[in-house]
């Protein structure tokens, strides 16, 4: 086989990338697209395996695996087949975030873990300035560089996927955020020492064991990011995650100095980009003010003071309405995934449609703990893809809604974002749900939602609350229409 | 000699370090382009297909573990087993879910009534 096969190879599946992830534009394409992209990562893969390189002393061409390594290999290769079939297809679609979160971080660690044995495979010699006669090539220079990059990038994306994990797993409290005292002032105090280090080992390319300690400290500037971030700023998280999970590819493919990692390391950091600033714009909050705001520490508890009026309505009531209308939307929020009430809501449209009503759904970009969330459940539960509205379709379609039902949304639907008074949600683009006719909230309670902020809409004279688990009123209400 | 080497080295880095940008360079624009015009309800499948080609990691795993050793086999095999996690997992789970949203036939469009 000609040495160009494999760069050609390698371009053959980075083109393939591009083309899947071109698909991506329409829910029609995309399987296929997906497939293909699959197609290019076996080329890109076996054509690795076909990397023959040739001995120093003698001039033939062998294969690079030597020294055991075919058994390093068929191992790893095994292993992380098996785990990533077997989670792939037992996951629910309620724990999609959780699982997108993990694969994030097995991505940083995998580039942090390839540009470590990298760097030691080499001798000691290529380092040493006095066998280059007093000055070492830039090439070194470069290397080290890259390595520290891809190893800053690889460890931070890696820890802070497992806390991203283990909060939307709910290992840990996930609802409120977590803080110390100099929370700020340790997180840029690591992110300084780690830049010192790295400055340090370019300076100094022989001390090869820098890159222990940048990889240990970049551990922990993972963690401590991530842990004050609240439940609801999850999807920023992720998106950044995502982003850095490719980066980490790239500056992986930088070392390597290998086009096919730096391409598609590339194609996944500017997807996790446009994701992280689209998520950011759906909360009218800069990516800073996510990462280092910890909003929702604050429980707004009592309240005021003040007691406000709100209607209350039996599953019956809701019924009752719902019969009357000719259009209804129904506004997904996060609550409908914790009560995995995605078939029950399907059922009611269902049952609603049969009866002649239009029935749309109203998606927030931030609605749930990732994004496109809802979406996901929704494809679950079967409800068409044409049905389901983004923000903007939603608040055009508002209007003419004689009926919308919130199911487990709360600052996404919050009049007071609107509002001119100072709020953590102020600005924050919402669905205007308050512009439909009637409007029913199915909750537990009265209680604020993430941002701590008491939601106006609760006490609107067109709003009536339904108490009660998400599934299970929208199943009382889906009973009570069929009885009348 | 040895000057000569290292100058050739140097120049040689130079344009490896350059081509190495302008490629990072385009491809992120192109990234950004393709990405923009994604759909909101198929973010996560996106998110699920970029982990599985953020997976392409594998290729530098494969070069290390297959280096073998003990040090420099060992990481490379935990990549490779985390890097394939990626690539399987991500594909897997990513078909699962368009599947879902495009796939299945529809059963008419639009209101479905039917009671006369």
């Amino acid at each position: 086989m000609p040495d160009w096969a494999i760069p050609i190879a390698y371009l053959v599946a980075a083109v393939l990338f591009v083309v899947a992830l071109k698909r991506m534009s329409s829910p029609k394409t995309a399987r296929l697209g997906n497939l293909l992209g699959a197609v290019g990562m076996a080329i890109a893969i076996v054509f690795t395996l076909l990397t023959r390189e040739r001995d120093p002393l003698t001039g033939a061409a062998g294969t690079f695996i030597r020294d055991g390594g075919w058994a390093f290999i068929l191992i790893g290769a095994v292993v992380g087949s098996a785990v990533g079939a077997f989670l792939a297809l037992s996951v629910k679609m309620t724990g999609m975030p959780q699982m997108v979160a993990m694969f994030n971080g097995f991505g940083g660690l995998a580039s942090g873990l390839v540009v470590f044995a990298e760097i030691w495979r080499r001798p000691a010699m290529a380092f040493d300035a006095a066998a280059f006669g007093g000055s070492l090539p830039g090439e070194v220079y470069y290397l080290v560089i890259a390595v520290a990059l891809s190893t800053l990038i690889g460890w931070v994306t890696f820890t802070g996927s497992l806390i991203a994990f283990a909060k939307l797993q709910e290992f840990v409290v996930s609802g409120r955020p977590f803080t110390f005292p100099m929370q700020r002032l340790a997180n840029f105090g690591l992110l300084g020492l780690t830049v010192v280090l790295i400055v340090l080992w370019a300076a100094f390319p022989a001390q090869r064991w820098l890159v222990i300690p940048i990889a240990l400290l970049a551990a922990a500037a993972g963690v401590l990011f991530t842990i004050p971030i609240g439940g609801a700023d999850m999807p920023v998280v992720i998106s950044l995650l995502n982003s850095y999970s490719g980066l980490a590819a790239c500056a992986t493919g930088f070392v390597l100095q290998n086009p096919g990692l730096i391409i598609a390391g590339s194609l996944v950091g500017s997807s996790g980009i446009v994701l992280t600033r689209i998520m950011c714009v759906g909360m009218n909050r800069s990516l800073a003010n996510v990462l280092f705001g910890a909003v929702g520490g604050v429980v707004a508890g009592g309240g005021d003071g003040e007691v406000k009026r709100h209607t209350s309505w039996t599953p019956q009531d809701a019924a009752i309405a719902l019969n009357n209308a000719s259009f209804v939307v129904i506004v997904p929020g996060y609550g409908m995934a914790v009560a995995q009430a995605q078939h029950a809501v399907k059922d009611l449209a269902n049952l609603l449609e049969q009866r002649g009503v239009e029935v749309k759904f109203g998606i927030h970009e931030v609605a749930g703990r990732m994004p496109g969330h809802m979406n996901v459940l929704l494809a679950e539960a079967e409800v068409p893809y044409e049905k389901l509205m983004d923000r903007h379709e939603t608040n055009n379609e508002l209007d003419r809604a004689d009926c919308v039902i919130v199911l487990g949304a709360n600052d996404v639907v919050n009049p007071v974002a609107r509002k001119d008074v100072a709020s953590p949600i102020k600005g924050m683009p919402i669905l205007d749900v308050d512009k439909a006719g009637t409007v029913m909230v199915i909750k537990r309670s009265l209680n604020p939602g993430f941002a701590g902020v008491d939601n106006e809409l609760f006490y609107m004279d067109n709003t009536a609350m339904v108490f009660g688990d998400g599934k299970k009123t929208i199943q009382a209400i889906t009973e009570a229409m069929k009885a009348s | 000699m040895i000057e000569m080497a290292a100058l050739s080295a140097a120049t040689g880095m130079h344009s490896a370090l350059l081509m190495a940008v302008t490629i990072f360079v385009l491809s992120m624009l192109l990234g950004l382009e393709v990405i923009t015009k994604v759909p909101t309800q198929l973010h996560t499948p996106l998110m699920s297909g970029s982990n599985a080609i953020s997976g392409i990691t594998i290729i530098g795993a494969l070069l290390a573990a297959g280096a073998g050793g003990w040090l420099g086999g060992t990481f490379g095999m935990i990549a490779v087993a985390a890097a394939m996690i990626n690539v399987v997992g991500g594909y897997l789970v990513t078909d699962r879910m368009l599947k879902m949203f495009g796939g299945r036939k529809r059963k008419g469009k639009g209101k479905g009534n039917g009671n006369a």
